[in-house]
Parts: C-alpha cells; sequence; structure tokens
C-alpha cells in the first residue's frame, strides 16, 4: 500500500534528516515505527502527508508510492484526497473551533457532504466523551480527550491510511490504554490501515502487525512485532529492560545507544 | 433628545461602516497574518464601480448592486491569485509592502479611469427624511444601517455554519493543522480577500452614497486601524463592535464638544482599553490549559 524507497529529507536546505529510508506499509495492517528523540519519525510522516513545506523540509532523494503512485511531490491537499491522513504529534487541535467544528474540518475534502453527519455519530460512538463536550470549545479539553478528538477528526475523513504521531505523548497510563485499545478497533472495525509512531515501545509492538526501528534518519532494525519484542537490543534499548530483567535509566540506555550497535 | 437620536443615527451609521471595512481587514489578517493597507482604496473601488454601472451604464440600482458586488469578488480573487499568492513564504514585512504598494496601484487606476475629481453620487438610496416620534431622521442612514447590518450578518453566519468558514478559522487557529486536513490555503486566502472586497465595495458605497464618490473615501478606510486595534485584531465580533463603538464616540463628541475633537477623543479611548487589555477588547486570548 505504501512504500518508501531510499527517501532523503533536507531541512532549510542544509540539515540532512532521513538519510535514505526504506520502508513498507502493507493493507490492512498496524505498522510501528519506533526511535528514539530526534530519529526522525515526525519526519517521516510528514514526508508522506506532504506536510513538509510549512517546516521548509524537502524530500531531495529516492521515493513514497501510494497504492503504486508517487506522492512525494504532491500537496498536503491530494495526499489527504488520496487517502492519507495524519494525527500530528501534539494532537494539535483548532483550540478555538467547538469540538463539532473540529470533527467538520476533518472531514473537508469528503465529496460525499450528505454521509458526513453520520459518521459525526460513529466518532461519538467510540469517542462518547466526545458527544457530551460537542459544543465545547476544544482548547478547554483535557490532554487526553484533545487526542481522542484529534483521532476522530482523522476517522472524519474516511481515510485509507492513518498516520499517528506518538498519540500517547503526555497521557496517563490508562488513558494511553483506552486510546490504543480504540486504535486497534479502528484498525479492524473500519479497514483503516494504521502507520504508528511512538515511543511507548511496548505498548506499540503490543498491537502492532510489524515494525520498523529507525535512528539517526535509517531503518536500522525490522520485523515482525514479536520478532522485535523479543529482540535482545530492543529490549534493553526500547523496553527498559536487560538480559538480567531490571530496568535500566534512561541515562543508561542514552549512554548505550551511542553505540549504535544496531549498525556495526 | 432630537440631538441625540440624530447623533446617534449618524454614528452607527459611521459605526457599521467601520465595521465592514474592518470585518474585511480582520479576515484578512485572521486567515494569512497579512496586514492589508489597501483597505480603503478597495472601498473606493467599489464606490466608483457602483457608481459606473447606475450612471455610465444606466442599470438600476439594484442589478447595479449586484455587478458591483461581483466585480468586487472577481477583483479579490485576482489579487490574491496575482499579488500576494507569490508571495507566500515570504517574510510578513514583505506582503505588507504588497498591500501598500497595491494600494497605489489602485488609486492610480482609479485616476486613469475616472480622474481626480470627485463626482456626486446618484440617489441610489433614497435621501428623504423620516419621522421617528418627536425626530426627524435621514432615511438613507438608516437604509444604510439595515444594508450593512444584513451583511455583517451574512458574513458571520458563513463563518459559522459553511465549510469554507470553518476552514477559515481552522487556518486562523493552527495553518500546518490545516493543511494536515487537506484544507486549501491558497483557496481559503482567495476567498478571505474576495470577502474583504466584498464588504470594502459595500461600505465605500454607502459613504459615497452620503458625501460622493471621491478618492477621499479611502481616508474613513485609514480608521480602520483604531477600530480593529479596540475590537482585537483577529477577531470578527470585535471589529463589529469596535466599528460601532468608535462611530458613535465620533458623533457624541463631534456633537457635544467640538467638531476636529471626535477625530482625537477615539484614539484616548483605545489608549486607555489597550492599557487594561492589551489583545484589545474581543482580541484572541490564548488557551491555556493547565
Ligand atoms: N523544521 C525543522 N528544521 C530543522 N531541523 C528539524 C526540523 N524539524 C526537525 N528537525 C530535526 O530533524 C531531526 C528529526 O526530527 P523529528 O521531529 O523527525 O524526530 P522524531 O523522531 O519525531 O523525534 P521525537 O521523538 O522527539 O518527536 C531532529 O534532529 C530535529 O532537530
Ligand atoms: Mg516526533
Amino acid at each position: 500500500m505504501l512504500q518508501l524507497n531510499n527517501v532523503e529529507v533536507i531541512y532549510n536546505d542544509v540539515i540532512l534528516v532521513l538519510k535514505g529510508l526504506s520502508m513498507e506499509v502493507k493493507q490492512g495492517q498496524i505498522v510501528a515505527l519506533l526511535g528514539a528523540n530526534g530519529a526522525g519519525k515526525s519526519t517521516t510522516l510528514k514526508a508522506i502527508s506532504g506536510l513538509l513545506k510549512p517546516d521548509d523540509g524537502e524530500v531531495t532523494d529516492g521515493s513514497i508510492l501510494f497504492m503504486g503512485q508517487p506522492i512525494h511531490n504532491k500537496d498536503a491537499e491530494d495526499i489527504v484526497r488520496a487517502g492519507i491522513f495524519q494525527v500530528m504529534e501534539g494532537r494539535r487541535v483548532f483550540e478555538h473551533l467547538t469540538v463539532e467544528e473540529n470533527l467538520q474540518a476533518g472531514a473537508y475534502t469528503r465529496r460525499d457532504r450528505r454521509n458526513i453527519a453520520r459518521d459525526m455519530e460513529r466518532v461519538y460512538d467510540y469517542f462518547p466523551r466526545m458527544a457530551q463536550r460537542r459544543h465545547q470549545q476544544a482548547g478547554f479539553l483535557s490532554g487526553g480527550e484533545q487526542q481522542m478528538l484529534a483521532i476522530g477528526r482523522a476517522l472524519m475523513a474516511r481515510p485509507k491510511l492513518m498516520l499517528l504521531d506518538e498519540p500517547s505523548l503526555g497521557l496517563a497510563p490508562l488513558l494511553v490504554r483506552e486510546i490504543f485499545d480504540i486504535i486497534k478497533r479502528i484498525n479492524a472495525e473500519e479497514g483503516t490501515t494504521i502507520l504508528l509512531v511512538e515511543q511507548n515501545a511496548t505498548l506499540a509492538l503490543g498491537i502492532a502487525d510489524y515494525g520498523y526501528i529507525m535512528e539517526n534518519g535509517r531503518v536500522v532494525l525490522e520485523g515482525t512485532a514479536e520478532q522485535l519484542a523479543n529482540n535482545e537490543d530492543v529490549k534493553e534499548f526500547y523496553l527498559g529492560l536487560t538480559e538480567v530483567g531490571k530496568r535500566k535509566s534512561y541515562r543508561e540506555v542514552k549512554h548505550y545507544k551511542r553505540r549504535k550497535r544496531w549498525l556495526s | 433628545m432630537d440631538k441625540f437620536l440624530q447623533l446617534t443615527i449618524t454614528g452607527l451609521t459611521t459605526g457599521m461602516v467601520y465595521a465592514l471595512i474592518a470585518l474585511g481587514f480582520v479576515i484578512i489578517y485572521k486567515s494569512s497574518d497579512v496586514i492589508n493597507f489597501a483597505q480603503g482604496e478597495l472601498m473606493v473601488v467599489g464606490a466608483y464601480l457602483l457608481y459606473a454601472f447606475i450612471v455610465q451604464f444606466g442599470l438600476p440600482a439594484s442589478l447595479a448592486m449586484a455587478a458591483t458586488l461581483g466585480v468586487a469578488v472577481l477583483l479579490g480573487v485576482t489579487i490574491e491569485r496575482l499579488v500576494l499568492r507569490p508571495m507566500i513564504g515570504e517574510p510578513i514585512i514583505s506582503l505588507i509592502m504588497v498591500t501598500i504598494g497595491l494600494s497605489s496601484v489602485l488609486k492610480g487606476m482609479v485616476n486613469a479611469i475616472w480622474g481626480p475629481v470627485p463626482r456626486p453620487f446618484p440617489e441610489f438610496i433614497p435621501r428623504a427624511n423620516v419621522a421617528i416620534g418627536p425626530a426627524v431622521v435621514p432615511a438613507d442612514r438608516l437604509i444604510a444601517i439595515a444594508i450593512a447590518l444584513f451583511f455583517l450578518v451574512l458574513f458571520t453566519l458563513f463563518f459559522r455554519f459553511t465549510r469554507e468558514g470553518i476552514a477559515m478559522r481552522a487556518i486562523a487557529d493552527d495553518q500546518q493543522a490545516a493543511l494536515s486536513m487537506g484544507i486549501s490555503v491558497k483557496r481559503v486566502f482567495a476567498v478571505a480577500w474576495a470577502i474583504a472586497a466584498v464588504s470594502a465595495a459595500v461600505a465605500g458605497a454607502i459613504v459615497a452614497n452620503i458625501i460622493g464618490v471621491g478618492g477621499e473615501i479611502a481616508g474613513l478606510g485609514l480608521r480602520v486601524f483604531p477600530v480593529v486595534i479596540l475590537g482585537g485584531l483577529d477577531s470578527v465580533p470585535g471589529a463589529v463592535i469596535g466599528g460601532l463603538i468608535i462611530g458613535l464616540l465620533e458623533a457624541y463628541t463631534g456633537g457635544y464638544i467640538g467638531e476636529g475633537l471626535n477625530l482625537i477623543i477615539p484614539f484616548i479611548v483605545l489608549l486607555l482599553v489597550l492599557m487594561v487589555r492589551p489583545y484589545g477588547l474581543f482580541g484572541k486570548v490564548i488557551i491555556e490549559r493547565v
């Protein structure tokens, strides 16, 4: 469904961030993209969805194919119409719009305007809390509610492929569980293919079919979710466990990271 | 009492005109951060267009108004397409300079077509007087207020309920997130300029009906700055209420305190308001959750 071949992304004409990244997302799957801060995960998603321009970034090499068509030179608008929708990092709801207006904004590119009301009910079905707050300004929702709204807004576009950038960011563990359950449901019930970027590797691999681990602008490891979850390196760096099973501090993990064992 | 009513109606008329001009200004600022210095010239163009359709083409007033609005929409979209779109991504200061240039170009064009001498405006709103209780008030003012009100309500409904209106507010909130919805920024900018041109044309026509058609109409456009700063640069209701406040203040100070002062008092009020509310009366408060 989606293929990235040796994609290179440069910001401000000088900062090379993606250094020949290749990956694939198959129809119907949930694919997890994991990696430390600054690895280039968000950049990868923005390259797919055409959102690099406002950040002064550009795909300078390689290709991105969606359903066989190259999309790396297209505008965000056309990419949304083609069926890819990104839920950006940090929720990015329209704060001064109501919940309902946010959902309507998500449906902006829809041609079948008549079905929008029905789909809105469907979103409220997934997120009953949104229904109660439908006339409230989105800026006053809690962080978790905003994340729900951001995902609901994506549902309104009826995308074939949904890109989720760190949906667990800053949320309480219980809420994170709830949101991940819903992501899984969306994948199963709507048939939406999902590319999920996460810091929380345990959770992400828990619902994913396949996973990629990236570091420094490249994919350094890939495999089924199960393979990755059982991989010693992944356990050590991303699941925070050593062989003996005791937790490592973040500082130590970071220290190890510099050795880049996957590349050698 | 009679004088008070007179002044109120004068103030409301001016206020409504300010509100319309400010509305166009705020819409452009909200969606694209551009401060449009050509708003005054757009009024002049609108007034001359209506003049041309009525006097030079001999159209009936209603048809002439429709034609004027049609051309205003085209003008707005064309300006966005030819002048501003090539500048997308340039620093805001360049965009502002471009609107100043645009204002000179429009002025030059009006001069070339209709000459520098103001002309009397045809009576497209009847200039009779009507009695309201003990007071006699000019009917054209009342009709002007009604026309302005009609357009303000129309624009408000547009923002609240239409797909394009919601997209416009979404862009004002978070442009990149709006892009990620597939919202076409170019299209929204074009709509913003079309609305600005239409509201300026309506305001221009109302003013021309009172003072005749000529370049000095643009001077009123400059009064938009105290209005929008008072109301809040990015607030549509602020534009309307700011317009009414400044309009009424001008009328009352002119009538009760003395001509001349009416141009200064609004600025004094403005300063006082800004001391208490630096974002203006209705300026967008940054929502901070804790
Ligand atoms: N607009 C930009 N201009 C310049 N450099 C940028 C820009 N955006 C991101 N970068 C750089 O690109 C690199 C990758 O950033 P990116 O946001 O893709 O990382 P990430 O994997 O999503 O990290 P995180 O987990 O912190 O969200 C970082 O080094 C960052 O500094
Ligand atoms: Mg990121």
